[in-house]
């Protein structure tokens, strides 16, 4: 009965957030004053028919209210108008776009998971030796440095080795590749971006880690376990470690957003042609209609990232009933 | 009985808890290294960034050597893509970024400080409210955010100080609604309410001076954060590109090939800065929040007792 409570209570916050960004999403671009064009229809070059077609889809010509009711109606059904640049259906751009994000992200967050948990653990095993002072103190660096500073370090270093531009070679659409080559080929340029991820995002899985092992480590059960005469090895990874996790789950879970910006970041270095570099390019071609899009699947991805992590740690520790 | 009801009025309490804060800070520095050093990079920053224009080399805007020329005994880090000295540079993005840094963290203190003494001394719906609103902006992507914002707003050093106290301040927030809440069941607290004193003089006298070095620490900590947020803005072109700020010196440092020339001193030292300024806030914002926070206090005293094993030498085999 709890767990149902528990897993409801997180469903309705996930939704009413999503509400409440895209009430914001409609609020900053239509009703804020500022630079931003409130016209959706003032499409570049476009003709007359567009433009009237727009007017009508969109409502811009009725009052602030129907109008949001309208731009709810239309994201209702998938409609985020139409790039300025492209001239295409926003949501079919920016959909291709996460396609090319999500790997990227997922092996730099999946990599920064394991390199700060291997730091954690052993800076907490080894607790004011000399390797607790490295990998601590590496951490709390590659944490201070910023991710763009960290991407034209690796730039620097390896431009001349690794590919640096892009996601596959240059000439890859003209040529098709077979699968293997071609998964290889992203690979290698998945390379610098997701090291970039990695070496951004590990240092504050290591410092949590690392607390949270100590805490561990003082518990009873820890002191039961060296009371059975279980060797250290087993004691650190399977008594303390796993316990110590769970904050990960929480941890990493508020870090989603972070790591969106960071990606953001990256992918604008590396020319990575994610959804973070659309938006960039949103930025500076005034292309409206493709940054609120972005800002609205961004954001709508997070909260969701957030509420899957609420029930995985809901699942992991029984003992959540709030 | 009556001496101690009078205490909290006769200007008595306010001299001794200075004198103990000030001791708290004292004993903090004197007890944690990282406490000194990151108080000790701070400082040095902040003085630099004052006396700069007396001391700074050469021009921060104007050429004075050639395009990426590399470091020199005149040109101590070398120029830029415009030849301009990048240590000159430096010292003028200092001042800018440090007072975005300041300026914003003192907006976001402002905001966060208030809505956290705000919900968590009246509670009820007001505290509801309150927190849902920093729910719902701890979930939002932060740069995201930001960028939409700042480009909505236009390019400008106001707009880039308000956006990043506008996103910053929710932690604050939270922070502080927690110690209020404890703070203002304490038994002094409701004898002076008793005593007839107003829900503004509690606040003011008895709550927030409790608050100060809470608040330090998160004022440190998020001064790191909006340096931070800033160069990742900058970076994204959001920044008025009339100054010169450690964010735009790398952005100008990315979009001009000084990575394809090689000019690695256009680049290298700038992260080293704004590094060390946001390591240095870290480590003083965590010496801080370490020593005020009692828990973690016992569990680094429980391990002090796992180190059994030096004295068992067992060597490693032994925690």
């Amino acid at each position: 009965m709890r767990r149902t409570d528990y897993v409801i209570k997180r469903a309705l916050f996930a939704l009413v957030t999503i509400f409440v960004a895209i009430t914001l999403n409609f609020f900053m671009f239509r009703v804020l004053p500022g630079n931003a064009v409130t016209d959706l229809a003032r499409v570049p070059h476009a003709g007359a028919q567009l433009r009237r077609a727009l007017t009508v889809e969109f409502g811009l010509n009725k009052p602030k209210w129907e109008q949001y009711l309208i731009y709810l109606r239309e994201l209702a059904h998938g409609n985020m108008g139409v790039s300025f640049v492209y001239q295409q259906p926003v949501s079919q751009l920016l959909i291709g776009d996460l396609k090319n994000t999500i790997p990227m992200v997922t092996v730099g967050t999946l990599a920064s998971v394991l390199v700060g948990v291997f730091t954690g653990v052993l800076a907490a095993w080894r607790r004011g030796s000399i390797t607790d002072h490295i990998s601590t103190n590496a951490a709390v660096f590659a944490y201070a440095f910023p991710t763009q500073w960290l991407g034209l370090m690796l730039l620097i270093a390896f431009q001349d080795y690794l590919p640096s531009h892009g996601m596959t070679w240059p000439l890859a659409a003209f040529f098709p590749e077979p699968f293997w080559q071609h998964l290889g080929d992203v690979g290698e340029h998945m390379i610098l971006p997701a090291l970039t991820l990695l070496l951004t995002a590990y240092g504050s899985y290591t410092l949590v880690v690392r607390t949270s092992v100590l805490e561990t480590l003082g518990e009873d059960y820890v002191l039961t376990a060296r009371a059975k005469g279980l060797p250290v090895r087993r004691i650190v990874w399977r008594h303390a470690v796993r316990n110590a996790l769970l904050p990960m789950v929480t941890m990493i879970a508020m870090d989603f957003g972070y790591i969106v910006g960071g990606a953001l970041l990256i992918e604008v270095i590396f020319s990575w042609p994610g959804i973070g570099l659309a938006m960039y390019n949103a930025v500076t071609e005034r292309d409206y209609p493709m940054l609120q899009g972005g800002f609205l699947i961004l954001t709508v991805s997070v909260i969701l990232l957030n509420f899957v992590a609420d029930l995985v740690y809901f699942r992991l520790d029984p003992r959540i009933t709030e | 009985m009556s001496a101690l009801m009078h205490e909290p009025a006769t200007g008595m309490e306010p001299v001794t808890r200075s004198g103990r804060r000030g001791g708290f800070f004292w004993t903090l520095l004197k007890d944690r290294k990282t406490a000194a050093v990151g108080l000790g990079i701070i400082v040095f920053f902040v003085l630099l960034s004052v006396i700069a224009p007396y001391i700074s080399p050469y021009s921060a805007t104007a050429q004075s050597c050639a395009v990426f020329a590399p470091p020199s005994v005149h040109h101590w880090l070398g120029c830029d893509d415009g030849g301009v000295d990048m240590l000159s540079e430096l010292m003028q993005g200092g001042r800018i970024s440090l007072v975005v840094g300041f300026a914003a963290t003192l907006v976001a203190m402002i905001i966060g400080g208030g809505v956290g003494i705000v919900s968590g001394y009246f509670g009820g719906w007001v505290d509801i409210t309150l927190m849902r609103i920093t729910d719902y902006l701890l979930v939002i992507p932060d740069l995201v955010f930001a960028m939409v914002i700042a480009d909505i707003w236009g390019p400008s050093l106001f707009h880039v100080i308000m956006v990043i106290a506008i996103l910053e301040w929710t932690g604050t927030a939270r922070v502080i609604r927690a110690q209020v809440m404890s703070v203002k069941e304490r038994v002094y607290i409701k004898r002076t309410r008793a005593l007839g004193a107003s829900h503004a003089r509690i606040i003011a006298r008895h709550v927030l001076p409790q608050m100060g070095p809470l608040l330090i620490a998160n004022t440190v900590l998020t001064v790191a954060i909006a340096i931070y947020l800033e160069t990742a803005l900058a970076f994204l072109n959001l920044e008025d590109p009339t100054v010169t700020t450690w964010g735009t010196i790398l952005e100008h440092a990315f979009e001009r090939t000084a990575v394809s020339s090689g000019a690695w001193w256009a680049i290298v030292p700038d992260g080293i800065c704004i590094a060390l300024v946001c390591v240095g806030c870290f480590w003083l914002g965590q010496a801080i929040e370490d020593a005020l926070n009692p828990r973690l206090k016992i569990a680094h005293l429980s391990l002090t007792r796992w180190k059994i094993r030096t004295l068992a030498g067992r060597g490693t085999d032994a925690i």
